[in-house]
């Protein structure tokens, strides 16, 4: 009779996780369940019925074997270079002390933080055969052509380094403060040499952190898009000939292409998690302190370190002010010059008088803040849902938990590329979820699938966030007579909004320059920012291209520095 | 003995996390105006009882009485037991003066009403004016004062305390300490206390429940657990204890018991009653606190003296601890002074059948 009871009050008002429970799943059904699963039936039909013909044709192409490959070749030598870059770096500016290392510290993090068409642009005007860069040395040693074009591999590579190399510096950098000084000086004490402790203790520790950003790395460069497509030059990748085979019609072929590059996608998840599975690691939990940093005393060293430090704050920045100085060219004045001869507000003036460019920033905005906040609340439904009890027993089984965690995430993990042409296919006709309302063609398809791509990233925050929260400060809010919904208001969202408006925030900045699934499906009535730039820098309006990118960073800038003063907030 | 409804009554409570048994038919009994203990080592089921208790767990099985109420399934925040925690969980987006109204705003009260009854908590914690200040600029003890100003604000019909004391230094402790318990007393609130520290459960609680891997062992005033555990676990777990493993002997015939040692070999006299006696010709655990041992260098052939030498002399301050060696049976002494004893000496120490107890 007594366990009869218990039941009664731990289920008092089940239909409020019902609602909740009811909500998430039907979220996840036409977000995530229904597109993904459209698109790997499609791959495996033809006229009605089941068949690998799809497959059997498209990988006896030999253009198509080729994406693959460049694809996975791109993303392995990305994590190379990537690792050979920022791990070296961190180990620099976490453990060495000296003039300017803050500068450099403060900077590591911008690449990520620029939108990849912006990122790509940028570069091109800096680096490219008619860039500042090409410009000034051909200008300077009179050649008669530019000294190098860029173009194919080493530009795809050099690009993805420079724009992905951070995932290697900070989560290094995170996973080197947090190892316990003392596990180096045990090992020193115990014989070790400095090599060996290196070897033994720190490698060996350091490893999560390596696998987190080797996988983040080779993910990104995977979706990656906009590179390949303005300067890859004859390297084809997947996310490219996806979007070609879109443009031609063959929808077969992008469809089925897109099934091979999510199944690359979720495969290196896979991989890298179970490898993170079988070794254990250090617990977390101890209580040591982090090394401190060595000052560099020596003359030489220290003066080396310096320039270094100073010279790789320069390489971050420069793109981004060539991006500033471009956006002020007078269109026309920058042909053959190492820099643009003419300066002009003509291009910002443009931008926000013109009624078609108002258009376009007015329809990113308002599409990325419908995703955001979208994201926002869903993200307190599912954090609500999934968040360990302690009281009372869960409503949501772990192995329920396991399984909404995963589909959550599926979206993130899979390239923009895979989840815009999911969602074209899935609701791209008459649908079975959706009848004959068809969702493709209108202004709604973008929001949708910037809620997609970005809720991940607002659900992390927000379960960030409630992690941090001691549970007891509910418990004592309980103690003290507050309701369910008083502890909420009065705790819990006090605590976590801070967390989760950051969060917001930055899936609100990325859905701003997002390119990648926009340029699959875009119409006319919701046309983003990302898809202005493109257009202009066809029309060779260096410095209106210029200008939007210039906006966008601002906005990204401002965003960040609220997000980054909201975490500090929390803290 | 007068009946007495007791103010809370625990009966029967479960609660097993996995496979685990944290709580396990734990059954006890609370007095109005008690300030009682739930003393065990950590991990033993204490914090879990406390907890069902708050209802922030929920039990398997069993049921809690309050005033002769079923609240086994009301919620935490529909008991009104105020609860004072380990890490004091003061809420660190509000000030101390928030912290402390917290309970009142759920109940809705007037803001004057609200501001004398915080105020007058405050004063009670000796911490007056502090109203303005954020939670993390005050000290430990300042924090710990604030969680019991927030407990009591609400006038709560009775009084949780998870192990308040244990995040505050030594001194510290023991001064704040002897404030709680005067408070309590002065407020008239019943207390339910948790803590690992039997001094610190000695010194405040008028009963005590020693639970131990989960279940209770035993209930009683702190002296009487202290001299006559009735179970070797709370035996050892109070204070240092020498376990003397013994026989109760056949040939017996008095009605004290004649136990025999089976390290050494010694006979012991125990004054016990007849109903009370230990099964023959099986082991059984007897107990005497070290400091009720006696030493003599005097070759003395008296009742429950037992003839060795010195093994070892640690100095532990105000009083010293003398191990015996007697026969292979291993007996500690604390003793004021060692004056004139050294390592090797022989000695007898006597083991007064008053102070031996018969464990179970």
């Amino acid at each position: 009779m007594n366990t009869d009871q218990a039941k009664k009050t731990i289920r008092v008002y089940p239909w409020k996780s019902v609602a909740l429970l009811l909500l998430t799943i039907t979220v996840l059904l036409y977000g995530v369940i229904y597109p993904n699963l459209s698109v790997l039936i499609t791959s495996f039909q033809r006229g009605g019925s089941w068949t690998l013909a799809n497959y059997r044709e498209i990988l006896a192409q030999r253009i198509v074997i080729e994406a693959i490959v460049s694809s996975l070749g791109l993303s392995i030598g990305t994590v190379v270079f990537c690792a050979l870059v920022g791990v070296p770096l961190a180990f620099l500016f976490e453990r060495f002390d000296f003039p300017a290392r803050r500068l450099f510290a403060a900077l590591a993090a911008l690449p990520l933080v620029l939108p990849p068409l912006v990122g790509t642009v940028a570069f091109i005007f800096l680096a490219g055969e008619t860039g500042i860069l090409a410009h000034g040395i051909q200008n300077l040693l009179g050649l008669a052509n530019p000294p190098w074009r860029l173009r194919g591999w080493p530009a795809l590579l050099l690009f993805h380094t420079y724009t992905m190399y951070p995932f290697f510096y900070v989560l290094t950098g995170a996973g080197l403060r947090r190892i316990d000084a003392s596990l180096a000086e045990a090992a020193r004490s115990l014989g070790a040499s400095r090599i060996s402790v290196l070897r033994r203790v720190v490698l060996p520790q350091l490893t999560p952190s390596l696998i987190a950003a080797a996988l983040l790395t080779f993910m990104t460069s995977m979706a990656s898009f906009s590179a390949p497509l303005l300067f890859g030059g004859d390297v084809r990748v997947l996310t490219l000939e996806i979007f070609t085979a879109r443009q031609r019609g063959d929808l077969t072929m992008a469809v089925t292409e897109t099934v091979i590059l999510a199944i690359i996608s979720l495969g290196a998840l896979v991989v890298f998690q179970r490898y993170e599975g079988t070794r254990k690691f250090a617990a977390a939990a101890m209580k040591g302190a982090p090394r401190r940093r060595v000052s560099i005393s020596s003359g030489t060293a220290r003066a080396l370190a310096t320039i270094a430090a100073i010279g790789f704050a320069l390489l971050l920045v420069l793109p981004v002010a060539t991006l500033f100085l471009v956006s002020f060219a007078q269109e026309g004045s920058w042909t053959t010059q190492t820099l643009p001869s003419a300066y002009t507000f003509a291009n910002y003036q443009r931008i926000f008088g013109d009624a078609y460019a108002g258009e376009v920033l007015f329809n990113s905005f308002t599409m990325s803040a419908i995703a955001a906040v979208a994201a926002l609340l869903w993200s307190f439904c599912i954090v609500t849902l999934l968040r360990r009890q302690r009281e009372t027993r869960n409503f949501v089984g772990e192995g329920w938990r396991r399984l909404l965690s995963l589909l959550i995430l599926i979206p993130w993990a899979l390239p923009g590329t895979v989840v815009a042409v999911s969602v074209a296919e899935a609701y791209g006709g008459p649908s079975l979820l959706l009848g004959s309302f068809i969702l493709v063609g209108t202004f709604w398809i973008l929001p949708v699938v910037y809620f997609l791509r970005f809720m991940p990233l607002v659900v992390r925050a927000l379960q960030a966030s409630m992690e941090q929260v001691d549970p007891t400060l509910e418990e004592a809010a309980g103690s003290l007579g507050a309701r369910t919904w008083q502890r909420f208001m009065r705790v819990t969202l006090p605590l976590v909004w801070p967390g989760a408006v950051a969060g917001t925030l930055l899936a609100f900045v990325i859905a701003l320059g997002e390119y990648v699934a926009s340029v699959l499906v875009f119409v006319p009535a919701n046309r983003p920012i990302s898809i202005a730039i493109a257009s202009e820098l066809r029309d060779f309006n260096l410095g209106t291209a210029a200008a939007y990118g210039v906006v966008l960073i601002v906005i990204i800038s401002i965003s960040m520095v609220v997000a980054g003063r909201l975490e500090k907030l929390r803290g | 003995m007068a009946l007495k409804m007791p103010f809370l009554s625990l009966k029967n409570l479960s609660r097993s996390f996995g496979t685990t048994h944290a709580v396990a038919d734990v059954s006890l009994d609370v007095n109005q105006g008690e300030f009682f203990g739930l003393l065990g080592p950590s991990g033993c089921g204490k914090t879990t009882t406390l907890r069902m208790i708050a209802g922030l767990e929920k039990p398997d099985g069993g049921s809690i009485e309050f005033q002769s109420v079923d609240i086994t399934n009301l919620p935490p925040e529909r008991r009104g037991f105020g609860m004072v925690f380990q890490n004091y969980a003061l809420f660190p987006h509000l000030n101390v003066f928030e912290n402390v109204a917290f309970g009142l705003r759920a109940r809705h009260k007037t803001k004057a009403e609200m501001t004398e009854r915080v105020t007058s908590a405050l004063e009670l914690v000796q911490l007056p004016g502090y109203e303005k200040r954020a939670v993390d600029e005050l000290s430990g003890g300042q924090q710990q004062r604030v969680a019991i100003a927030r407990a009591i604000a609400i006038e709560p019909a009775l009084l949780l305390f998870d192990e308040p004391l244990s995040n505050l230094d030594v001194s510290l402790r023991e001064e704040t300490r002897s404030e709680l318990r005067e408070l309590v007393t002065r407020l008239g609130l019943t207390a339910v206390y948790v803590t690992h520290d039997q001094e610190e459960a000695f010194a405040l609680c008028d009963r005590i429940s020693v639970i131990v891997g989960g279940k209770l062992m035993q209930s009683g005033r702190p002296r009487e657990l202290y001299e006559q555990p009735a179970e070797i676990s709370v035996a050892s777990f109070l204070g240092r204890n020498n376990l003397i493993k013994a026989m109760r002997l056949s040939s017996s015939k008095t009605s004290d018991g004649e136990f025999k040692t089976l390290e050494g070999g010694h006979t012991l006299h125990l004054s016990v009653k007849h109903d009370d006696l230990a099964p023959l010709n099986k082991p059984v655990y007897l107990a005497i606190r070290p400091e009720h041992v006696q030493i003599s260098t005097n070759n003395n052939d008296g009742e429950n003296s037992l003839s060795g030498h010195i093994r070892e002399i640690v100095f532990g301050g105000a009083t010293s601890t003398i191990r015996v060696d007697a026969n292979g049976l291993l007996i500690e002494a604390l003793v004021l002074r060692t004056n004139g004893l050294e390592v090797n000496q022989p000695l007898n120490v006597i083991l007064s059948p008053d102070h031996l107890t018969l464990l179970k």
